[in-house]
This record gives C-alpha cells, structure tokens and sequence, in this order.
C-alpha cells in the first residue's frame, strides 16, 4: 500500500521541481547578451530579416507571454521549435538521446565493474600493500579532470595504440560499441574512483560490525562472511551516493561528448548555447532535470529494496 | 568425575594499541561441567564479554589477542587450533548469544535465512530441509507463528522475539555449550524471565552447558549452579552458586549481594559500591579491589592475593577474609 502510494505521488512531486527549473532556464539563457536572430544570420543580417525571425519564433513578444507559450507548449508535450535546426525540439532530443544515455549507462555499469573488486581487495586486506596502492589510486583519480583524463585516454588507446577510435558515435552495434569504450571509460574512471573510497570505508565497519561477528559465531567462513553479510550492508549507501554522482555525471556528459564528439544532448546544450538557441537550451535542461529526478526516484526504490528498514 | 566440557585455565588477554600492552584480563581460570550452568558476574568492563569472544578465538584481531593459558574443550586446545578447527566448533559445538540481539543480527537478511545459513554449513541440510528445521527451532523458542515470522526482517521483530530468535540460531546445530552475554538485560522484567526459563529447560532436555554473563545476582540465584565473580579482569571468587551467594567471601561479592535491588528494597534506595571500577590502563596495585575496599590492610596494596580454596570448590583471592574463614574451618 505504502509502495503503491509512493510510486503513484512521487512524480506528483516533480511537478514543482520542473516548474522552477523551467523558470531559471528560461531566465539565464534569455539573460546572455546576444540576439538568437542575429547570430542565427550572421553578416547576412537585415534589421527585416531579423525582426521575420524575431515574429516567427515569438521573441518579440514581452517575456512573461514568451514564458506562457512555454508553458502552455510544456503541458502539451511540447518543447517549441529549434531556431538553429528548424526541427521540433522533442524530435532533436530524440535523435540526440541515443549517446548520451549510452554514455551515462556504460560508465555505471563499468564504474561499479571497477569499484567493487577495488574496495572489495583493499577492505579485506586492510592496511596491506594493495589496500594503500588502491588508495593512492583512487584519490589520486578523484583529482583528474574528465576532459583531461579523456584527452590521455585518446592518445594512449587511439593514438599510440590504434585500439579505439578517436571519436564520434559509429555505425551499428558493434561499431558503436568500441566507439563508446573510451567515453565511458572516462567518465567511469572518475566515478569508481569516488565508489572505491566510499565502499571500502563502509566495507570496513561492516566487517567489524557485530552482526558480521556473529556470523563468524556462527562458523561462517570468511569468504561467507563477507559475500553474505558485509557486503549486502555495504552497498545501501553506496546506492545513495551513485544517485547523487548521476547527477553529477549528466552534467559531466556535456564535457565527455565534446572530447569525444559523440552527437549527444551534452553537445547539442553547448550549442544551443553558443547560438542562443533558447527552446533547445530550455528542452535539453528540462530533459535533464526529468532525468535527475527520476534517477534519484530509482535511487529510492533500490534502496528500499536493498535495505527492508528503508520506509518508502 | 569425568573432565568438564570446559575448563579455562590462567587465560590471559591483551591489548596491543600503538606498541604499547595492557592486560584486559589475567590468568583467568574456570571451567563448566556437561549440564552446569555457569554464571559469570561482575561490573561492566570486568572482562566478561572478552573472556568469551576469546573462548570463540574471535577477539578483533587488530587491537586484542590471547597472550597466554589454556582452553580446553572437549579435551582440544582452542588457544591453538587452526582457524579451520574452529569452524568447525562455532555454531556447531559453541553457540553464542549476544549481549545486544538489535546489532547482531543482520539488517538486511530475513531471520529464517540467518538461521538456516548454520543448518545448510554445518548440518549440510537441503535449502528444504533447513527451513523446516528453521520453523521448528523459532516455534521451540515460542515465536508465535514461526512459518510467516521465519521470512520477517529483523527489525520487525521486538527486543524480547529478537534476543528468541538468537537464542534459536545459538542452538540450530545442538551446541555441547552455549555463552549467552547478558541475555536479558535489554529486556522487561517479564520477558526476561520467560528467556531464563527458556535456558534452564534446554539444560534441563538437553544436558546443554551454559556459561550466563550477567550483572544481576538474582538472575545467578535463579538459574545458575555455580558462580565465577570477576573483578577488573581477574576472578576473585568462584564456587557453587549456593555457598557464595550464602557466604560470599570476597568484600567485594558481599557488596554485590548487598547492592541487589531484593536486599536493599527496605532501604528504599540503591545502595552502589562507592568509587568506580578502575579501567585497564590505571589497574591498581596489588588487590584491584584494594582503593574501593573498607577491610583493606596494607598488604593488598602491594600484593595481588592468589585464590584460595576455602571448602570444596569455593575459592577466592582476598588477603584477609580468606585466611579467616580457614580459620574458622579449621577450628
Ligand atoms: N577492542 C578492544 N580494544 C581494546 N580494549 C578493549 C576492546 N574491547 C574491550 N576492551 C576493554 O576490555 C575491558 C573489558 O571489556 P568487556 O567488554 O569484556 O567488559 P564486560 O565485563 O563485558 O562489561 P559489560 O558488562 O559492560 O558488558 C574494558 O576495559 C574494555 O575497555
Ligand atoms: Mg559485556
């Protein structure tokens, strides 16, 4: 019944959150200097042909009936039209989605592929050589830039190896596949530095928990032990500070797909930015803050199926 | 008589923090006899509970360890079996009931599965067989409605059903020997009661050894047969529950019994022993008990009394009283 409620009001909730973050995104980007129009003509530009642009995407309207459109256009699905690409905005997004979610996807799955054994090796062998090596590592990792860390990527593998290309998405599976590996290594390489520390710090108090204790009372061998016990109980924070990281690494996408050149919604923002390209600014933005929520709503849903005392 | 299930001699631990040694508990000796109840009192920070996670061998390796004696059990060594050999005994041959049943169980896994995990590792019980069993030993500790409370979380299970459902998973394998840590001062007056009887009906069906950690002497005289008294990691007196409880010979066994809520209830309040129970690292000289004592003379200052038997089984480690009650004896 609680599950049922939470589920069915939870996304009653998000209502507010998108409401003011379609404030803010339409206030910041309109308060940019710079005319969409003009920068959309360039040199060409006549004071004519800019005020036909001006009319035919409502810039001359006065901003709060600018807002209303946006609005009114949000209830119906609606994200209004690029100025730049002259296609709807719901359709750019959905030809653009494909990279991006590729990339968030791949680097969680790969992060958690690289944290688990790291803090799992360091946690057991506390205090040991390979606990402080995975150490200097992984804090060492926390302090690397994603771009920079993507450039030297790019120049052992591609460069210097020829193992993966240098950039953009590929044809098909496969190819789209080796494309994606040096990306998502990126942006995972960051995150599991962040996993490792946490998880091996909580790996630690539950190896010294009691209830740990009382497994080993029971005869459980070490190996058990942990797999069984310590390790279930460690991975329920760990599940919150991954929520709290996706977040973080939709943003970090924008970096990674211009590195990378992967024709993704990170890319299309920046240069919906650069060209003042307010509906597709305000659609990627509120994509992206869907997304977060949503993501912090799984979050929540994991928890509580990881942990039973976790009320939903 | 027949060797005892048990027998703990001179069991000494330490501590080792940043190089430096402290003595948790010295040469302590004890030992329980198939179907004795044994009860071990004493202030908190006495060494109970250390005393009993090294009979396990599973003290926290980082900061403590066994540094010398002997635990016999079952005619082997515990001090020196292999981490294998011990396996094989907890959970199986020792069973362990934890002072706190909230943090010993785990959070996350539903309490039947904890349970069957020993059934499955040591009894080599089906997934089947295992939970069948599991239903059995929760309905045998009187979990009402053991099928459905079997897949319960621990946390929706209350303090005094937890600390049934630990007693069941000490017991799954019928352990020769149980250490049950305070198993019920968590608990109201009721339930604590029902969980005493509880253990004294195994002993009774089962011939089952039992070493009972507690503060309260009331629980001793229930339930217990015989007594062990420590006092800032050492035992200072032991004997058969009926004589030291009648005849306590330690001043500081007589303050306990005089600090029972039954005895004092006239008073109207608690009387407490004056002064705190010292702490390891300022243990004081000679007799531990000595700066707290009121029939303190000046040879516990400087020397640590031995235990001395006064009557069949009875001992205790004072400097004057001991001395005087073989007096009288003699006489
Ligand atoms: N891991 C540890 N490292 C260092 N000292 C410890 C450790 N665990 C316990 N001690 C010390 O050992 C002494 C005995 O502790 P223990 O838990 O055995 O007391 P206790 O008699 O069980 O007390 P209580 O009645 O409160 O449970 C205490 O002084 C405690 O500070
Ligand atoms: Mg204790």
């Amino acid at each position: 019944m609680d599950r049922f409620r939470f589920v069915l009001y939870r996304p009653l909730q998000l209502l507010p959150v998108l409401l003011g973050i379609s404030i803010i995104t339409f206030v910041l980007i309109r308060s940019i200097p710079g005319d969409p129009a003009r920068l959309l003509l360039g040199t060409k530009s006549t004071p004519e042909a800019i005020a036909r642009i001006r009319a035919q995407f409502g810039l001359d309207e006065p901003l709060w009936v600018q807002y209303l459109y946006f609005l009114k256009n949000l209830f119906n699905g609606e994200m209004g039209t690029s100025i730049l690409y002259r296609i709807d905005v719901v359709r750019l997004i959905g030809e653009r989605i494909g990279p991006t979610l590729s990339l968030v996807l791949g680097s969680v799955i790969l992060a958690i592929a690289i944290a688990v054994p790291l803090a799992t090796a360091a946690a057991r062998n506390r205090g040991s050589l390979i606990d402080h090596t995975i150490r200097i590592i992984s804090t060492a990792g926390l302090g690397f830039p994603a771009f920079w860390l993507g450039i030297m990527l790019i120049i052992l593998f591609s460069v210097k190896f020829d193992m993966f290309p240098v950039s953009g998405y590929g044809d098909g599976f496969a190819d789209r596949l080796h494309h994606m590996v040096l990306p998502c290594l990126t942006v995972a390489l960051a995150l599991s530095a962040v996993l490792t520390r946490n998880l091996r710090a909580s790996m630690i108090a539950e190896l010294s928990s009691d209830h740990a204790t009382a497994a080993r009372a029971r005869g459980l061998p070490e190996g058990m032990v942990f797999w069984r016990h310590v390790l279930p109980n460690s991975l329920v924070p760990t599940i919150n500070l991954l929520a709290v990281n996706i977040g973080w690494l939709i943003g970090g996408t924008v970096v990674v797909e211009t590195v990378f050149s992967l024709p993704g919604m990170g890319q299309l923002l920046v240069r919906g930015i650069f060209t003042r390209d307010y509906m597709v600014v305000q659609g990627v933005a509120m994509a992206f803050a869907c997304a977060a929520v949503l993501i912090n709503f799984l979050a929540d849903i994991l928890t509580a199926a990881a942990d039973p005392r976790v009320k939903i | 008589m027949s060797a005892p299930l048990l027998d703990i001699r001179d069991l000494s631990i330490e501590a080792h923090k940043d190089g430096e040694r402290l003595g948790i508990v010295e040469r302590v000796s004890f030992s329980v006899a198939t179907g004795e109840i044994l009860g071990l009192v004493g202030e908190s920070g006495s060494g109970k509970t250390v005393t009993c996670r090294a009979l396990m061998r599973l003290l926290p390796t980082r900061s403590l360890r066994i540094s010398g004696g002997k635990i016999e059990f079952a005619g082997r060594n515990l001090v020196t079996a292999s981490e294998a050999e011990m396996r094989h005994i907890r959970g199986a041959r020792i069973g362990m009931i934890f002072q706190n049943p909230a943090s010993h169980l785990d959070p996350v896994m539903r309490i039947g599965r904890q349970i069957g995990e020993s059934l499955v590792l040591h009894l080599q019980m089906s997934p089947r067989e295992a939970k069948a069993q599991t239903i059995e030993l929760l309905r045998q500790v009187g979990i009402p409605d053991p099928q459905r409370r079997a897949d319960d979380f621990p946390h929706q299970f209350s303090g005094g059903m937890r600390q049934r459902a630990m007693i069941a998973l000490a017991l799954a394998c019928s352990p020769e020997l149980l250490i049950a840590d305070e198993p019920t001062t968590a608990l109201d007056v009721t339930v604590q009661a029902q969980i005493l009887r509880l253990l004294v009906e195994l002993r009774d069906k089962r011939g089952l050894s039992i070493i009972l950690i507690t503060h309260d002497l009331g629980v001793v005289a229930q339930t217990c047969d015989s007594v062990a008294v420590m006092y800032a990691g050492r035992i200072c007196e032991k004997g058969p529950k009926r004589d030291v409880l009648a005849e306590p010979l330690h001043p500081y066994t007589s303050r306990l019994i005089a600090c029972q809520p039954s005895a004092s209830a006239e008073a109207g309040l608690l009387p407490s022993i004056p002064g705190q129970p010292p702490s390891p690292s300022a243990w004081p000289s000679g007799c531990r008990f000595h700066p707290r004592c009121e029939r303190a003379i000046g040879l516990c200052r400087s020397s640590a009394p031995e235990l001395v038997t006064v009557r069949s089984n009875h001992v205790a480690a004072c400097h004057v009283t001991a001395p005087a009650r073989l007096a009288d004896e003699a006489a």
